[in-house]
């Protein structure tokens, strides 16, 4: 019970990235409708960022956090205008390999600018001293983690429902030609989306880049933020923070029963295992919209 | 000088097929103009041209223009135009189903530099006009009734504060009680705001009895346009769009043959 525990919570830690990632996707994808293969190499970025500025060149973390949320959101943007806004209008396939080929110059650009090898941010930014909650660890690095992806979910969950340009993003999600029939520019929605994508996964790099340090490998994030969207339901926001929770602790809980008796990497795969189960019992996944009818 | 003058436009969707075929109307300042015609007449299409959202759509104006205001628009991009203050409430109730009725008029006000204190100053004269909203504030306008989603899409136009505001075909599909509401509140609104309206519809005895002038469409043309008094005196008007004879009485299936003979010479 207590090793059931300390598993839940270590889970919810990393899950609540998967979350904030996956929030980005959910949200790209809702304005949208670009299904973003790129969004692991936007956590890998942004992870990379931050530690090369507080790392490299010494600049105070506070500092080098937000240059790296306003390095993302430049970068979010820049993309949006230069690469996707081309492409609107064409066929599905083509945007997909867009974002796919994206990803690969990204994932490049990183290898050539820093290599391969696993960078640590030193001096550490948060101490790895264990904390005793009753009878469950936490060391006070998951804490801040775990601190900090609530706040950008609370944050952002905020500004969808109160602020007049998230409401405008909204009404374009639900119907563009209308939001354009009231002088909303699609356009604009667009930039900001991909903004806001990409600043939410450059966060979810530089938390868990604080954990285990960072490399390359820091890209597969983006894959395991597909079974956390599609256990929400593509388009919601929602589903997304909560798929990408449960993910986070299923992988954890699979991992460590069931690695004694497969012999190992059972939580690599197990939010895949999940995926394809999802995808066979409720492919539109807990919250996934159906159209309303009204009765 | 017309606020709205519209000046033999032609409209083109998908390159090949002609909708307009050269098409001419004009709006004074504080009136209230109807659209009658049959379906596919390129009513639709002509509010389109206006706002700019044709150019959603593969449509494009290829010959005249449109001018409001004195100003040429018919390149403008729709939310240029609605800066300008032409607001097209979009036929069907197109309503945001997922945002509740209360983030609709936000969303509709998008255009204007107010503070919060004059929005709820805006969504509080909305409610005032259409009090049933005010009930229903935070559902979602997904689950309102027909009726409350035709008044939530007036109200969203409301909430930009245009100077013409173009309503298509508010009375589809509502009851005729409902209907004679959402006709009086129109009439306020010219009345009470001052608001521009140019109105299509199919439902011509209501149109033509609140509006000023009236046009009637065809294959995407105007082939009548009079004040209203007189069109409702117009025997091939009242005959084909008010359903009346010369008697008041039923028309028997010979006269049918008669009507199809009529109308192809009305055009």
């Amino acid at each position: 019970m207590h090793e059931l525990l300390q598993l839940i919570v270590t889970g919810l830690v990393i899950g609540s990235v998967y979350a904030l990632v996956a929030m980005g996707f959910a949200l790209i994808y809702k304005s949208t409708s670009i299904i973003n293969f790129a969004q692991g190499e936007f956590v890998l970025v942004g992870g990379y960022i931050c530690w090369w500025l507080y790392t490299m060149l010494g600049i105070p973390i506070v500092w080098a956090f937000l240059l790296t949320m306003v390095i993302a959101v430049g970068m979010g943007m820049l993309l949006e205008r230069l690469v996707l806004r081309p492409m609107i209008g064409e066929p599905i396939i083509s945007v997909i390999m867009i974002t796919i080929a994206l990803a690969t110059v990204l994932k490049s650009l990183v290898t050539i600018l820093w290599g391969t090898q696993i960078k640590v941010f030193t001096p550490a930014i948060f101490s790895q001293k264990a904390i005793h909650f009753g009878t469950v660890l936490v060391s006070e690095v998951y804490l801040w983690t775990f601190g900090f992806a609530f706040l950008f979910l609370g944050v952002f969950a905020a500004f969808f429902k109160f602020t007049r340009v998230g409401i405008s993003m909204r009404a374009v999600a639900n119907d563009q030609q209308v939001a354009q029939s009231m002088g909303i520019s699609v356009k604009r929605v667009f930039a900001i989306s991909w903004s806001i994508g990409a600043l939410v996964s450059a966060v979810g790099g530089l938390l868990v880049g604080n954990i285990n340090g960072i490399n390359i490998t820091l890209s597969d994030f983006g894959l395991k933020v597909f079974p956390a969207v599609i256990l929400g339901g593509l388009d919601s926001i929602g589903g997304a923070i909560i798929g990408g929770l449960t993910i986070g602790i299923l992988e954890n809980i699979m991992g460590s029963y069931l690695d004694v008796y497969l012999g190992g990497g059972v939580k690599e795969i197990a939010p895949f295992i999940v995926l394809i189960i999802i995808l066979m019992v409720k492919p539109y996944g807990l919250f996934g919209i159906k159209e309303i009818e009204r009765v | 000088m017309p606020l709205l003058s519209v000046n033999n436009i032609e409209v083109i969707y998908d390159d090949v097929i002609l909708v307009l075929k050269g098409l001419s109307l004009s709006v004074e300042e504080g009136q209230i103009v109807a659209v009658l015609g049959a379906n596919g007449a390129g009513k639709t299409t002509t509010l389109k041209a206006i706002s700019g959202l044709l150019k959603t759509e593969e449509g494009e104006v290829t010959d005249g223009t449109i001018e409001f205001d004195g100003e040429k628009i018919n390149h403008l991009d729709p939310e240029l135009i609605v800066r300008r203050g032409i607001f097209q409430v979009m036929e069907g109730r197109r309503v945001f189903e997922d945002l509740t009725a209360k983030e609709n008029l936000v969303a509709a006000a998008h255009t204007q530099r107010c503070s919060r204190g004059e929005l709820e100053k805006r969504i509080e004269q909305v409610y005032h006009y259409f009090p049933r909203l005010k009930e229903r504030e935070n559902g979602l306008a997904g689950y309102l009734s027909g009726g409350e989603q035709q008044m939530l899409v007036i109200g969203r136009g409301m909430m930009a504060k245009p100077r013409l505001m173009m309503l298509d075909e508010p009375s589809l599909g509502l009851s005729p009680l409902l209907v004679g509401e959402i006709f009086e509140i129109i009439v306020k609104l010219n009345k009470d705001l001052g608001t521009t309206i140019l109105l299509v519809e199919q439902n011509a005895r209501m149109a033509l009895n609140i509006a000023d002038h009236g046009y009637i469409m065809e294959n995407g043309k105007i082939v009548l346009d009079d004040t209203t008094e007189k069109l409702k005196n117009n025997e091939d008007v009242k005959r084909f769009y008010l359903g009346m004879t010369d008697m008041g009485t039923k028309r028997s299936y010979r006269d049918v043959k008669h009507y199809k003979r009529r109308k192809r010479w009305l055009t």
